[in-house]
């Protein structure tokens, strides 16, 4: 388990009129990871992230404020334990960051090599590592002779070397494009499900975090702002800066979301224009607005329609042309009435992109 | 003049020194050269990995007026012009070898003079190295030293590859003025011949043979440079 109380860093810069001045980078942080866990840290750029996963292995030293990892007390060890207790807690990083001039088999022997693992045991634990990665053939390749996803990759490999109880995962897949992202993120849970390693993400994609993550704690300008299970942060976002990431097309609530351009003027002028907004659960299973537009017999258009996946939970967002003025729209909020998770308002007609 | 210089006696008195003198010339400023870059190195590869592990954000901070003292005595060494150095280090040649002149005499200068500015070479070549790569390595547990030994001078070998041959051409070029103080070599017979004795031919030809020298050293410095480097993608065996 690893207990993060309390955390403060503080750096001093000279700012541009020559003087010292004092930045909190972070502010009085407190988290807690539980074993296993695949632990999302998002925020957006300069929030901290990247400081705060430092100071979990101690490659900053916090100014006030403990990490513990079983109990241990990080900030208390000497440069020696230090060094053995960062074997258990690997790192990978936005920029790989492998050696350059050793192959990829060189590279994953490297940790072991500075633990004083035998060489032919390092070679045959690397080799398995590759197999592991899916890369067996690239034994003897160099990291510039691969992809971004393929140096990824060995870098995975190179951080589980050692054996390590807790992956830290720096920006890890950023670099990367979606597809190969997804590989990368599936490498992950797989290696979190077979070894048990805790893992701890840190990005600015709210979509790595919905991929692999159970937990997330969102961090804005040093201060943990929310944390808590994937779904329930991402679906009923309580802070700002959480709303901010989870819709960052609106600042307000999925219920209140701007329509990018407004109301599309397509569709017949005479249409009432209704929000129907669901949240959650099992709207997706069934072809909702069609069955609707049989049932009752009204010919509704879709005008806008926006949906998101949060774990295995479906929200969204819709803007209907409903036809056949006010009596038409009280029989289709009547089909829905018993649906608590699909909630439908008048869209303002002033919302009108035509208007 | 050059009626003269290329005249037919010249001309076979040229090529007769050349015939006898010049193989022992070149002999000794190719073991001058190397053996003077080779020990440069041994002084100046600590100097120059200390000159970037010490400073204050480096893998192994120093106290910081160590790291003054340091860089003022190694601005100091390389600012004083070669030919003077050579005449203020007699004492220290005397005490080590023996004697202030000859060919092994003159090799103590010339480590004396290159040091400091391999360490320089050797601290720029050390700073190229990704600082993330140090990170990642820090964060695997690795300890300063092998911090330098695993990571910083083997992610920086054709840098320090193609660093030190600019090492061993300046050394080339400081040892042929060394005939000054009785160091044998090209540089000697340039002298001793060319600028006494007023046989330009003969220096002419001990300079062509400098060029060629550096020429040498410097195309395998840069082969070798280049096909160490495995960041280069692509390239054929």
């Amino acid at each position: 388990m690893i207990e993060i109380q309390n955390l403060t860093k503080t750096f001093s810069v000279v700012g541009e009129d020559g003087k010292q001045e004092t930045f909190d980078a972070l502010k009085n942080v407190s988290l807690t990871v539980g074993d296993g866990e695949i632990y999302g840290i998002i925020g957006m750029s300069g929030a901290g992230k990247s400081t705060l996963v430092r100071c979990i292995n101690m490659l900053e030293r916090p100014t006030e404020g403990k990490v513990l990892i079983d109990g241990t007390d990080m900030g208390s060890l000497s440069e020696k334990e230090l060094r053995q207790m960062r074997r258990s807690i690997t790192m990978i990083f936005q920029g790989f960051n492998l050696l350059m001039q050793r192959t990829c088999l060189d590279n994953i022997c490297f940790p072991l090599e500075l633990s004083g693992v035998k060489r032919t045991e390092a070679v045959r634990r690397a080799s398995e590592l590759l197999e592991t990665v899916g890369l067996p053939d690239k034994a003897k390749a160099y990291p510039a002779q691969l992809s971004g996803g393929q140096q990824q990759r060995i870098a995975i490999a190179r951080a589980l070397a050692t054996q390590p109880k807790v992956l830290l995962c720096d920006e890890a897949t950023s670099a990367l494009d979606p597809n190969t992202t997804h590989a990368i993120l599936e490498l992950i849970r797989d290696i979190n499900k077979k070894l048990g390693i805790t893992v701890i993400i840190i990005t600015h994609q709210m979509s790595v975090v919905e991929e692999v993550c159970s937990h997330v704690a969102i961090l804005d300008h040093g201060c943990v702002v929310e944390t808590g299970e994937v779904a329930e942060v991402f679906s009923a976002p309580k802070s700002d800066a959480a709303r901010r990431l989870v819709f960052p097309d609106a600042d307000k609530s999925p219920m209140e979301a701007e329509i990018p351009g407004g109301i599309p003027a397509a569709g017949n002028p005479d249409d009432i224009p209704v929000r129907l907004v669901f949240d959650g659960s099992h709207t997706t299973d069934r072809a909702m607005i069609t069955q609707m537009a049989i049932d009752t017999g009204i010919a509704v258009n879709i005008l806008y329609a926006s949906t998101r996946c949060i774990g295995d939970k479906v929200f969204g967002n819709m803007l209907l042309g409903i036809p056949g003025g006010m009596e038409a729209v009280e029989r289709v909020k009547a089909y829905f009435a018993d649906d608590p998770q699909i909630m439908i308002e008048p869209a303002a007609k002033e919302d009108r992109a035509d208007a | 003049m050059l009626d003269r210089m290329f005249s037919a006696e010249a001309l076979e008195e040229a090529l007769w020194i050349l015939k006898n003198e010049f193989p022992l010339a070149l002999w000794e400023t190719f073991y001058v050269t190397v053996l003077a870059t080779l020990f440069a190195i041994i002084l100046g590869m600590p100097l120059g990995v200390l000159l970037v592990t010490g400073e204050k954000g480096g893998v192994r901070p120093l106290p910081a007026w160590l790291m003054q003292v340091l860089n003022v005595v190694i601005n100091l060494l390389r600012s004083v012009p070669f030919l003077i150095l050579m005449i203020l280090v007699f004492p220290l040649t005397r005490l080590i070898v023996g004697t202030t002149v000859g060919t092994v005499a003159s090799i103590v200068p010339l480590v004396i003079a290159a040091f400091p500015f391999v360490a320089r070479l050797i601290e720029g070549s050390l700073r190229e190295v990704n600082p993330n790569i140090i990170e990642a390595a820090q964060s695997m547990g690795a300890s300063p030293f092998q911090i330098v030994w695993k990571v910083m001078i083997p992610e920086s070998v054709p840098s320090l590859i193609s660093n030190v041959t600019i090492a061993v051409t300046t050394v080339l070029g400081y040892s042929a003025m060394s005939g000054i103080i009785g160091g044998g070599g090209l540089g000697k017979i340039a002298i001793n011949y060319g600028y006494y004795r007023y046989k330009y031919l003969v220096m002419l030809m001990a300079v062509i043979l400098l060029i060629l020298l550096v020429q040498v050293f410097q195309s395998l410095g840069t082969y070798l440079s280049v096909h160490s480097d495995k960041r280069i993608r692509n390239r054929k065996k």
